[in-house]
């Protein structure tokens, strides 16, 4: 942990210095353009290249880029796959060019962009550390059978643990094996992939909806075909709900199934996001006020702000696995475990009325 | 609205890569994470419960040792107080039994005296009539021949049996 939050402020000291060179030469060659708003905007978007710098000017400087593949598939010509360094400052390239990040043909025809675009490529970096790193741990466990963990094995164990007691067991209940697989995979996903986000020149990757919503919907399908009878019945036949109400009440239950991973989706991209922009912002006002004096000041309070992302970044995992758990929790739930609950409430129904 | 608009492509590549990073992490890291943490789980609490059990029979045994030694010790104390009574026994039965020998012993030998006693009473009085037959006959000898020597004679011869 000391190593990895070592790592972490390299990076950051580094992210510092790398974007003041960058954007002050920017700035010194025309202080008019810097929009914050837009700078902020690229940062937190997609990006066909992997940009780390600009040395020099923008139009003339010397761009720091890893360039990506762009796959593209259009129904007329099929597939296509080229470097992105081929659509470089608005060229065109077989009939495809780039406007404002977006693949699009020349022509006006539909192009499906499959493109390893920045945001994939960290996803598959992400996956990559993922595997070595849950792989190093599991062998830890090969190695060392039962007993005391070691290293990169005892950082871990106790994550695990609290995943599977605090959060499967107490939120899923006896069937929660099943689901340790997806809780744990996502837990360090989007850890993991919170983390890179903070890294300097790493993707804004759990910050895309694309993202988010591919996790939500994965909860949601895992929830549906989870779901047992008692589910059901408490949507199509909510107990305790006089039946003149059901017209109104079976609606507002469908749209909860919906309104759960819908908020998981905006939940986490709304945090991340809002994360990025406001370090970004922070950093922009170095330029806004054009001045080097206000530098340590915000960059105090942005460093302040990314210790503060760190946490959001364990903090935004911890509570999308909790509700995906409890959210297949309900569906998973026994029907006593219900006429219990239920039973509590005419318990005090009862008493109530005495 | 770029920021909220889904692309196609990363959905697909999320969807893809995550769900491979799923599958090779649930065969190759959670299952044998996930069991050998339950596996040591079972394997301490069945230490625990084994020490448990351990020190219970250690206890009881140790009870049971007291048992035993208290058990022994009572042995030992009726052991040796039926040989202290075997002992007196004995010994009273020998003193009993010299006591009735000695008397017997004594009573043989006044027995043994008395007879002895007697002999020597019967043998004296033989002894004393023979003498008196003696002394008659030398007298009723001498008699014949002269009165008072006669006299003289008896008295000799009284003089003597009182010597004797």
């Amino acid at each position: 942990m000391k190593r990895l939050l070592l790592a972490i402020f390299c990076f950051l000291s580094f992210a510092a210095y790398a974007n003041e060179p960058t954007a002050t030469t920017e700035e010194a060659t025309d202080k008019e353009a810097f929009s914050p708003g837009e700078m902020i905007l690229h940062h937190i978007g997609d990006s066909h290249e992997w940009h780390f710098a600009t040395l020099g000017d923008e139009a003339h400087g010397t761009h720091v880029t890893i360039p990506l593949p762009v796959i593209a598939y259009r129904p007329a010509q099929g597939l296509s796959v080229f470097s992105s360094s081929q659509l470089a400052e608005g060229k065109v390239y077989n009939g495809l060019k780039l406007e404002h990040e977006h693949l699009v043909s020349e022509d006006g025809s539909k192009v499906y962009d499959f493109s390893i675009t920045k945001n994939v490529a960290s996803l598959m970096l992400s996956a990559a550390l993922l595997l070595v790193v849950f792989t190093a741990v599991a062998r830890g466990y090969a190695k060392r059978g039962s007993g005391a963990p070691k290293g990169i094995q005892s950082f871990f164990e106790p994550i695990i643990i609290f995943i599977r007691d605090e959060v499967a067991k107490k939120s899923i209940g006896p069937k929660y094996e099943r689901y340790m697989p997806y809780l744990l995979t996502v837990f360090f996903f989007i850890w993991f992939n919170n983390l890179m986000g903070l890294m300097p020149g790493g993707a804004n990757l759990t910050g895309n909806i694309a993202v988010t919503l591919t996790l939500a919907v994965l909860t949601l399908l895992i929830t549906l075909f989870s779901s047992n009878k008692n589910y059901w019945h408490h949507i199509f036949a909510t107990p305790g709900v006089p039946k003149a109400l059901l017209p109104i009440m079976i609606p507002v239950e469908l749209i909860g199934i919906v309104v759960k991973p819908f908020s998981l989706m905006v939940r986490l991209f709304a945090n991340i996001t809002a994360g990025h922009i406001v370090i970004l912002s922070f950093i922009s006002l170095i330029f806004i006020f054009g001045s080097v004096t206000v530098a340590p000041v915000t960059l105090a309070f942005g460093l302040f702000i990314n210790m503060l992302e760190l946490l959001v970044a364990i903090l935004q995992a911890y509570i999308f696995t909790l509700l995906t758990a409890m959210y297949i929790g309900g569906a998973v739930e026994e029907h006593h475990d219900a006429d219990y609950q239920m039973g509590g409430g005419d318990g005090a129904d009862t008493a109530h009325a005495h | 609205m770029q920021i909220v608009t889904p692309e196609l492509g990363l959905i697909f590549w999320q969807l893809v890569i995550f769900g491979i990073v799923l599958l090779l992490l649930r065969a190759f890291a959670w299952k044998p994470i996930l069991s050998s943490l339950k596996e040591r789980e079972s394997s301490i609490e069945g230490a625990l419960r084994m020490a448990d059990q351990a020190k219970l029979e250690m206890q009881e045994l140790k009870a049971g040792n007291e048992k035993l030694l208290a058990e022994a010790r009572m042995e030992r104390d009726r052991i040796l107080k039926e040989a202290t009574d075997v002992s007196n026994q004995l010994i009273e039965q020998a003193k009993n039994k010299a006591t009735e020998e000695g008397s017997r012993m004594i009573l043989q030998a006044r027995e043994a005296i008395q007879n002895e006693k007697n002999m020597a009473l019967a043998e004296v009085k033989n002894t004393a009539a023979k003498l008196s037959i003696d002394i008659a006959e030398r007298i009723l000898r001498r008699e014949l021949a002269d009165q008072p020597a006669q006299q003289q004679l008896v008295d000799s011869y009284l003089k003597e049996v009182k010597l004797n």
